[in-house]
């Protein structure tokens, strides 16, 4: 019981490597981050480091945003969507501490987006690389929980399990039942789990400009799908796969053919749907487009149903 | 008006002060010290110093602190502060008979060399509240003995002498040492990964599926061989010197189980052993993690997997409290993405339900109908 | 430990600035590897004993610690100023096995003989495979390879040269494995390439 104890209250902030992790673990994560590239939807063990923040609050995403990240990049970050949710606002004040990078909450703008749960209505562009925190990377773990099956089941690309699962939801509800983390086939090979985002951002995945990196901390796994990688959605001939649609367009800017948020605005049964994605959503709402909500505005509102991808 | 919610930085930033002050508590009250912490609330430090698997009582006493008690957000934190540090390498192997004893208990011989050294502990104390604790009464210095400096031969290896128990897994020496910080979960997990993944693994868990096998899921008909806690020397090789040097000494707590085990054609009957070390004095710790190898040696002693205590990846995969509580806990985070997905999904279900009843309910009255017209 | 010959080739020219050269040479082969075909620029950020090249030594001190054995062709190990150069500055062990190599650096792919020879990971593990680094001269004047899959958009052309002995062949073969396979990075002066084993050749009109 020294120094420590006596000047508590005037420490010296311990001094940590450029974000956050040091060059060993970055290395680490760096030949992961490589080997999922080669291997499109493969999901890479890797030796996943504590975090300052909670396992299963983006440690993975985290992790490979540190291993990749440079002074020169911009960085966005959202979680549901949004810019502004307390965990997304976090881990942007995370790097910009750690790394002193940019920060952007305009997708055209980062170079890196980490994201939970969604995927920008923007398309995103060549150079851009999309990082997701995904929670259980396994798309076989709530079939069979044991980690040991489940690489055989891989290795052997028996995914029959899958489908039979898919068909039984089908066979009960009339339906797939499942809304968010669809798995995917990667260029033909691997099932993949595209973390828990709805199902309607999906096709998303499918050819996509920018390269996808995929961080699980907790469950220590790390894969990719390079840009222009095939996506395809598990279906069966007769119940195609389809994404969730709308019946009314977003509230504040209009939009269609977006993903909404379910908003209740009283306890009598009001509600509205307003976009997920923010920076979408303000940035329709500055080029003039208004949703029922804020009124009608010149060239948008009644037509808002006409509208489509207004940026870029 | 609707207004999106806003203003996450601001919200994060008062909730830490309110933390900040709530941690603080009432102000007219001393602040603890690290000090008082780490020598009043010495079992807490311990603990989360084996769960936090960094061996340093003053920084754990300083997440103790700055986690208001909460010893699993310590463990947490260690844990965290750990994680930054570099790794200069490994120690030598400890040895535990070196161990000056502060602590020895067996169950299985009522005497025995080196004796019952009791300790500092709490089993013979009646739990009756002490009022006297709330004020600041001096206690009796405690009474000690002659420091015989002797070594204390391990109850281990006196029945190993006899060939009544199996040998202590020997692990190749020249085979790297497992290091679960740094390479990703495999398995089945080698011993030396299985024991690091125990010795940090939540006690209440451990503790919890030790008792299980007790009731009778994958009993092991287990005996307390030796409790022993003390400290031990810290050595590491320096290949520059070719020799191997002191660098510390830490309290930890073993224990060795010694359990039944029916022998086979090629090997005559002999006890199996069940292994727990912990870092500082953890006693319940140390006897819940040797339950919980042996009953994990499951495969390896060619016995049935029948129970979750048994069963590699139930065990080793959800010990660990910090991945279960940020895992558990990240639940309050928002999913309103995914559970709007979900609403629609239950809405467009449920309305099929109710137009397909509608038309049953239609075919149903025009088939009674038909009925009635027939009779 | 072996001794470390006390010459200044071996002790210099490694990273001046660890954090900065690494993540600029890491994101230039992350973004090859991601567009099989591009050609990412690469900083002159180290200065290795010949023969091994500047883009070769970057990418290898960016890559390799102790946690990943590394191999060396016969023209790296004529001397052994390279190997001591690559174990003091990354701290990782050299073998002599290709199969135990977690990277190959090969300063005359035109000798290389098999790239099978190398760990193609497991069906299980095909993450546990040998990444080979090639030293080339030009990543476009060579004979022009035509590349499909993951990371190319339609068609993409590379000519690297030199490549090691009916590579066409021995790349369709690795192709064959997958996800088993090993992974080039190609270094030229000054450039990086890469040919993951995802990457598909394209047989040229005979």
């Amino acid at each position: 019981m020294n120094a420590l104890a006596q000047d508590e209250g005037s420490q010296n902030l311990a001094t940590y490597n450029f974000a956050y992790l040091d060059e060993q673990t970055k290395r680490m994560i760096r030949r992961a981050i490589l080997k999922g590239i080669a291997v499109p939807g493969y999901q890479v063990p890797f030796a996943s480091r504590e975090m300052p923040m909670p396992y299963g609050w983006g440690t993975g995403g985290v992790q490979v945003t540190a291993a990749i990240i440079g002074p020169d990049d911009v960085l966005k970050v959202i979680d549901q969507g949004a810019d502004d949710t307390t965990n997304a606002v976090s881990i942007r004040a995370f790097f910009a501490k750690t790394a002193g990078v940019a920060t952007t909450t305009a997708t055209p703008d980062a170079t890196i987006i980490q994201t939970r749960h969604r995927i920008p209505e923007t398309p995103l562009t060549q150079g851009q690389v999309l990082v997701y925190q995904v929670p259980i990377p396994e798309p076989l773990r709530f079939l069979e929980p044991r980690e040991t099956e489940t690489r055989k089941m891989h290795a052997l690309e028996e995914y029959g399990l899958m489908h039979v699962k898919l068909y039984e939801d089908i066979a009960r509800n009339g339906h797939i039942a499942t809304t968010y983390a669809y798995p995917v086939k990667v260029e033909g090979r691997y099932v993949m789990d595209p973390s828990p985002t709805p199902k309607f951002d999906n096709p998303k995945m499918h050819q996509s400009e920018a390269l996808q990196l995929f961080g699980a901390g907790r469950e220590k796994r790390i894969y990719a799908i390079p840009p222009h990688t095939e996506v395809v959605s598990l279906d069966f001939e007769d119940h195609p796969f389809e994404i969730q649609h709308f019946d009314q367009p977003c509230a504040m800017c209009g939009a269609v053919e977006v993903y909404l948020d379910e908003v209740v605005l009283d306890d009598k049964g009001g509600r509205m749907f307003v976009c997920s994605d923010t920076h979408h959503c303000e940035s329709r709402q500055a080029d003039g487009h208004r949703g029922a909500l804020l009124g009608e505005s010149p060239g948008a509102g009644d037509d808002a149903g006409a509208e489509k991808e207004a940026i870029r | 008006m609707y207004v999106a919610v806003k203003g996450g930085e601001t919200a994060i930033a008062n909730a830490h002060r309110l933390l900040a002050a709530r941690r603080r508590g009432d102000a007219d009250v001393p602040g603890l010290t690290l000090e008082q912490i780490a020598g009043q609330l010495s079992l807490a430090v311990d603990r989360v110093m084996g769960e936090g698997s960094l061996y340093d009582p003053e920084l754990a006493a300083l997440a103790i602190k700055q986690a208001r008690g909460d010893l699993i957000e310590a463990v947490f934190l260690l844990r965290a502060y750990r994680t930054t540090l570099p790794r200069f390498g490994h120690s030598e192997p400890m040895d535990t008979g070196e161990m000056l004893v502060e602590r020895r208990i067996s169950a299985i011989y009522k005497d025995l060399p080196g004796g019952q050294l009791l300790g500092p502990t709490f089993d013979y104390t009646h739990r009756l509240l002490d009022p006297v604790l709330a004020g600041d009464a001096p206690v009796d210095a405690p009474e000690t003995g002659q420091d015989s400096n002797e070594r204390v031969i391990r109850v281990s290896d006196i029945l190993g002498d006899e060939g009544l128990i199996e040998d202590d897994p020997v692990t190749d020496a020249s085979l790297p040492v497992a290091d679960i910080t740094r390479t990703p979960t495999e398995y089945p997990m080698g011993r030396d990964a299985r024991l690091q993944t125990l010795a940090r693994g939540d006690e209440g868990f451990l503790l919890a599926l030790a008792y299980s096998t007790q009731r009778g899921y994958a009993r092991t008909h287990p005996f307390v061989g030796e409790i022993r806690i003390g400290d031990v020397d810290v050595e590491v090789m320096i290949p520059e010197l070719g020799f191997t040097v002191v660098i510390g000494r830490v309290k930890l707590t073993e224990c060795q189980m010694v359990n039944q085990f029916q022998g086979s054609a090629k090997v005559p009957p002999q006890f199996t052993r069940g292994y727990g070390l912990v870092f500082g004095q953890a006693e319940r710790k140390a006897m819940a993690m040797s339950l919980c190898d042996r009953a994990l040696r499951a495969s390896e002693l060619g016995e049935d997997i029948v129970a979750p205590a048994q069963d590699e990846e139930f065990v080793l995969s959800h010990c660990d409290n910090v991945q279960a509580t940020g895992f558990v806990e990240h639940l309050k985070l928002p999913h309103y993405v995914d559970f709007q997905a979900e609403l629609d999904l239950v809405r467009r279900m449920r309305a099929e339900h109710f137009a397909n009843a509608a038309r049953a309910d239609g075919e149903t009255s025009a088939t009674d109908d038909t009925k009635e017209a027939a009779e | 430990m072996t001794a470390i010959p006390q010459t200044n080739a071996v002790y210099e020219g490694g990273f001046s600035d660890p954090v900065g050269a690494s993540q600029v040479v890491f994101r230039a082969l992350m973004d090859a590897m991601a567009r099989p075909g591009t050609i990412q620029v690469l900083p002159d950020v180290t200065a290795p004993p010949a023969p091994l090249s500047a883009s070769a030594s970057a990418l290898i001190a960016t890559l390799a610690d102790a946690d990943t054995p590394v191999w060396l062709d016969a023209a790296l190990t004529k001397s052994s100023a390279i190997r001591d150069w690559i174990v003091f500055h990354t701290g990782a062990p050299v073998v002599s096995n290709p199969s135990d190599a977690a990277f190959a650096l090969v300063a005359a792919p035109q000798n290389l003989s098999a790239l099978n020879g190398f760990s193609l990971g497991t069906q299980e593990f095909p993450d546990r495979s040998t990444t080979i680094i090639l030293q080339v001269s030009t990543l476009s004047d060579g004979a022009q390879l035509t590349l499909e899959g993951p990371g190319i958009k339609d068609q993409a052309q590379l000519a690297p040269d030199p490549l090691p002995q009916h590579f066409e062949n021995q790349w369709r073969a690795n192709r064959a494995a997958f996800p088993r396979g090993v992974d080039l990075i190609l270094a030229a002066p000054g450039c990086v390439a890469a040919l993951p084993r995802s990457t598909r050749l394209v047989r040229r009109e005979a």
